[in-house]
């Protein structure tokens, strides 16, 4: 193995396991908000400072890799793709910690009935499963598992787009509902740009595996982006 | 308008029954700047010195194939006129010792025993060594020895006495390993004035300044050109895998 694969397959181990703390945080953060653990949302705070240490030294170390080893090729679209996952991770991550910080600062608990009309959960869960499969899709370079994020997201947008309409629901059912209905709102949109920074993902790994670039196309027209690049 | 200068044609060499390069087929454009790399015994410099017929010099080595100079098989023509419109510059720098500055850079004339006035030479040797970026630092030594320069100084030298031929195409081989780093940054510098008025082809072990220096890129691997293609893809998104393999230091 040459210097720069073992530094690669280090910076590789370490987004993983920045991918595995973000996949924790968000699921603790979930939890915290369906049973409403102010502890568990607290816990899930202190470790957002984890994920900021993971980010710093992830970019460093990227920085390195530049600067000793002049990558070319495949490793420097990897080294590239690093430091746009690393970024997107951290937001992912801080997303988790804005969650969390509703349910400290929430009053009351969020009502049951209010998440599930307003797909809330269900949206949860798709987000973080999608966030679970890109990590896949990385670790397995596998970028047939990367594009199906791009209809998946579609999923999460759908929800958020449907938003405004059943949260208003929530609040016409019950007024005094209307404060954990605004979180439940602000979650909605948090989920939503969990989806584009797991999209924006799905591309980085399509970006280091294939060469190709598909930000800016919108899924299901690869053909623009191909032609363009050619 | 892209013109092609240097064309070669299923062209072939050989050392003895040792087929060294394999049926290349290349075809470069005037005032391109070329870097040829690959492994040690890939047949690059062979292919190289195949361009201006150096190769020939080689007791058993033979050749096949074309190598058109404007359109003209370069072996059809006189290997000293070839060598007048094809310059070329050595790894380590070759100044003749026994020659001051001055005439090393016309040395291209006198050892060819064309007569030239000495108010041409003083233009020739000005212009060359402006070309070479070297006129400042030597305008007042000219006629002392051109070994009292340093290595960078001597490659540029070189090149000088290459550009004074006025050939249409200079070939390098390897030009800066025998350079410390800041000669080497003079030297590439230079390639970029240069590609103004001529075509380059650089063979070249430093990957990165193939990638610093050069508009299309080369790969050899066993004799066989296997990719040639822009700089900026080749070392972003290579298409053969041999090349990604090579550049990115996982070749076995």
């Amino acid at each position: 193995m040459t210097p720069l694969e073992i530094e690669i397959n280090g910076l590789k181990k370490e987004l993983i396991s920045m991918w595995i703390l973000v996949q924790s945080q968000l699921n603790k953060a979930k939890e915290a908000m369906i049973q409403f653990d102010k502890d568990l949302a607290r816990e899930v705070l202190i470790k957002e400072k984890r994920v900021n240490s993971f980010e710093l030294k992830i970019d460093r170390d990227c920085e390195n890799i530049f600067a000793l080893h002049c990558p070319v090729a495949i490793d420097l679209r990897f080294l590239l793709a690093a430091l746009k996952i690393n970024t997107n991770l951290e937001r992912i991550g801080d997303i988790a910690a804005s969650i969390a910080k509703y349910v400290v600062d929430s009053s009351v608990n969020f009502d049951q009935a209010a998440m599930e009309s307003t797909s809330m959960i269900r949206m949860y869960e798709e987000a973080v499963n999608i966030l679970i499969d890109t990590r896949t899709a990385f670790e397995k370079e596998d970028t047939v598992l990367a594009r199906s994020i791009f209809k998946r997201d579609d999923v999460l947008d759908n929800i958020n787009d449907a938003a405004p309409t059943t949260v208003a629901d929530v609040i016409k059912a019950d007024i005094d509902s209307l404060p954990e209905a605004l979180y439940i709102l602000s979650i909605i949109r948090k989920l939503e740009r969990v989806g584009d920074q797991s999209k924006n993902i799905a591309e980085e790994i399509i970006f280091y595996v294939e060469a190709k670039i598909l930000k800016h196309y919108e899924s299901g027209r690869e053909d623009l982006a191909d032609e363009e690049q050619q | 308008m892209e013109s092609t200068i240097v064309k070669a044609e299923n062209y072939n060499s050989y050392f003895g029954d040792n087929h060294v390069v394999k049926d290349v087929n290349i075809s470069i454009n005037k005032n391109e700047v070329i870097a040829v790399m690959g492994p040690s015994g890939c047949g690059k410099t062979t292919f190289l010195r195949g361009i201006n017929r150096m190769h020939e010099l080689i007791p058993n080595a033979t050749s096949k194939g074309k190598i058109l100079l404007d359109g003209e098989n370069v072996y059809d023509m006189n290997a000293i006129y070839v060598r007048s419109k094809i310059g070329m510059v050595f790894q380590r720098p070759n100044p003749f010792p026994n020659l001051s500055i001055y005439e090393n850079v016309v040395a291209g004339y006198l050892l060819n025993g064309i007569k030239i006035s000495k108010a041409d030479k003083d233009v020739i040797v000005e212009k060359s060594l402006t070309s070479a970026a070297l006129w400042k630092e030597v305008k007042d030594s000219l006629h002392k020895k051109g070994t009292f320069l340093s290595g960078g100084q001597q490659q540029r030298l070189c090149i000088a006495r290459a550009i004074a031929m006025q050939p249409e195409l200079i070939l390098f081989d390897e030009p800066t390993s025998a350079l410390d780093p800041i000669s080497t940054s003079s030297v590439e510098a230079l390639f970029h004035e240069l590609k103004a008025n001529y075509t380059l082809i650089i063979v070249t072990h430093n990957m990165q300044q193939a990638a610093r220096v050069s508009d299309r890129t080369a790969f050899f691997y066993m004799g066989e050109l296997v990719e040639f293609d822009d700089t900026k893809q080749m070392f972003t998104n290579p298409a053969d895998q041999r090349t990604q393999n090579y550049i990115t230091g996982r070749f076995s």
